[in-house]
């Protein structure tokens, strides 16, 4: 890559050959990473997971990883079909930086941390600074997402989607919702809502003000709609051929208060 | 790879020779165009129909989202590689009898599909059944006779 830097990387493709296939991208070099066995694995060190950026979907289905991180697992669940699943890979969901990524939001939400690679070294991005727009990233031509650290989930994790079907739909709208138990912090993160992930700050600090954090109840179930409310004032979402800008607030109103509900019951 | 690429792909068993492709050629256009394998079909070319799918390394794919120069190295499974000797599979056989099939261009796809789900599911549950086979589109049978044929398997194979 750093000889010539005109090869495209191909990771699982499902985002690459549509492009290919539709005439949209006429590649003259590529790098594949079929055989790249090094990026497909993932690994548990303390309390941090590093995802290798070859990991497929159907990988996170697996039952040691889902208890590790439930929201990623939630989220490859969602991804389009067996067929995408057993294809598609998490370094290819963030490199495409589609705002409609499925596992952004919880990468998002978890303050995910992006190692790139090149020969220059290598450099550890905080995913909301490596993209920058909707299928914008800030990776130079040379570099390779080579994993990704998330911590290990010390909590309740939600992922909540809406589309037109169960399987093979893009996100209308979802919502990321993960739970820090032990230092009382909540994150959460909107998909298809904005031209990036959008972080829900000013929402999640006044949830963790009203949580019961000894017993992970909520006392004031007022709190639940208020938190969907403002999740919902922080989207930023447009009128497209997959919905409208109205239907997508409400939908993060509706997705936002049910995770905060799923995550902590009502009650002193 | 650049360019015009020569490579070898191992499909249903056979070693094939594909010269002179265009980088960019899917794994679906080069079975069709320049192997002469037919039987998976060619319909929306972004992975959301099915109607493509193929084993690769023992994973159900969509063929049309294959980089088929990337897909050297692997073991390639095709619908016709599922009924070598030219008769119907269980599967097959199943989906004619129960109704399965009416306009048949996505029966190549279920076909893969369903012996893919009930190689690692010998007795999938209805559930686990449509999710198996939701990337797979049938715009004829509203899916309830596919079902049935799936279950027609699931008791002749238990015997």
């Amino acid at each position: 890559m750093a000889a010539d830097p005109r090869p495209q990387v191909l990771a699982g493709g499902t985002d690459f050959m549509v492009e290919v296939n539709y005439d949209h991208r006429r590649p003259t070099a590529v790098m594949s990473l079929r055989r790249v066995d090094e990026l497909r694995g993932w690994r548990r060190h303390g309390d941090r997971l590093t995802v290798g950026a070859g990991l497929r979907y159907v990988d996170m289905l697996e039952s040691e990883f889902e208890v590790s991180a439930p929201a990623l697992a939630q989220a490859a669940r969602t991804v389009g079909s067996p067929q995408i699943r057993n294809t598609g890979t998490i370094g290819g969901n963030v490199a495409t930086a589609s705002p409609a990524g499925d596992t952004l939001p919880v990468l998002y939400a978890l303050d995910a941390e992006v190692t790139v690679s090149s020969t220059r070294g290598d450099r550890v991005v905080p995913i909301q600074e490596l993209i920058v727009g909707p299928k914008r990233t800030t990776l130079a031509p040379d570099e390779l997402i080579v994993s990704i650290s998330i911590p290990v989930s010390k909590g309740p994790q939600e992922f909540l989607k809406i589309g037109v079907r169960n399987a093979m739909v893009i996100a209308v709208a979802s919502v990321a919702l993960v739970v820090d138990g032990d230092n009382r912090h909540i994150g959460c993160a909107l998909g298809s809502v904005g031209p990036t992930i959008i972080r829900c700050s000013e929402a999640e600090a006044m949830a963790e003000a009203e949580i019961d954090w000894d017993r992970l109840h909520l006392p004031d179930p007022r709190v639940y709609e208020t938190f969907g409310a403002m999740c919902a004032a922080a989207s930023s979402p447009i009128d497209d051929h997959r919905s409208t800008s109205r239907y997508r607030r409400h939908g993060v109103y509706v997705l936002a208060t049910r995770a905060l509900m799923r995550a902590f019951e009502p009650g002193a | 790879m650049t360019g015009a690429v020569t490579y070898r792909l191992q499909i249903n068993g056979a070693d094939h020779a594909v010269e002179s492709s265009w980088l960019g050629e899917s794994l679906l256009y080069v079975l069709r165009e320049r192997l002469g394998l037919v039987g998976s079909k060619n319909a929306c070319e972004e992975g959301e129909c099915g109607s493509c799918s193929v084993l690769v390394d023992g994973r159900l794919v969509c063929s049309c989202l294959e980089l088929a120069a990337a897909a050297e190295g692997t073991e390639i499974i095709t619908v016709e590689g599922l009924s070598p000797d030219g008769t119907l599979s269980d599967v097959q056989e199943a989906l004619v009898a129960e109704g399965g099939v009416q306009c048949g261009f996505c029966t190549p796809g279920f076909v893969v599909a369903v012996h893919d789900l009930l190689d690692g599911n010998a007795s999938p549950s209805p559930l686990e059944t449509k999710e198996a086979l939701a990337g797979n589109l049938c715009r004829c049978t509203g899916y309830g006779r596919i079902e049935a044929a799936v279950e027609r398997v699931v008791e002749l194979r238990r015997g």
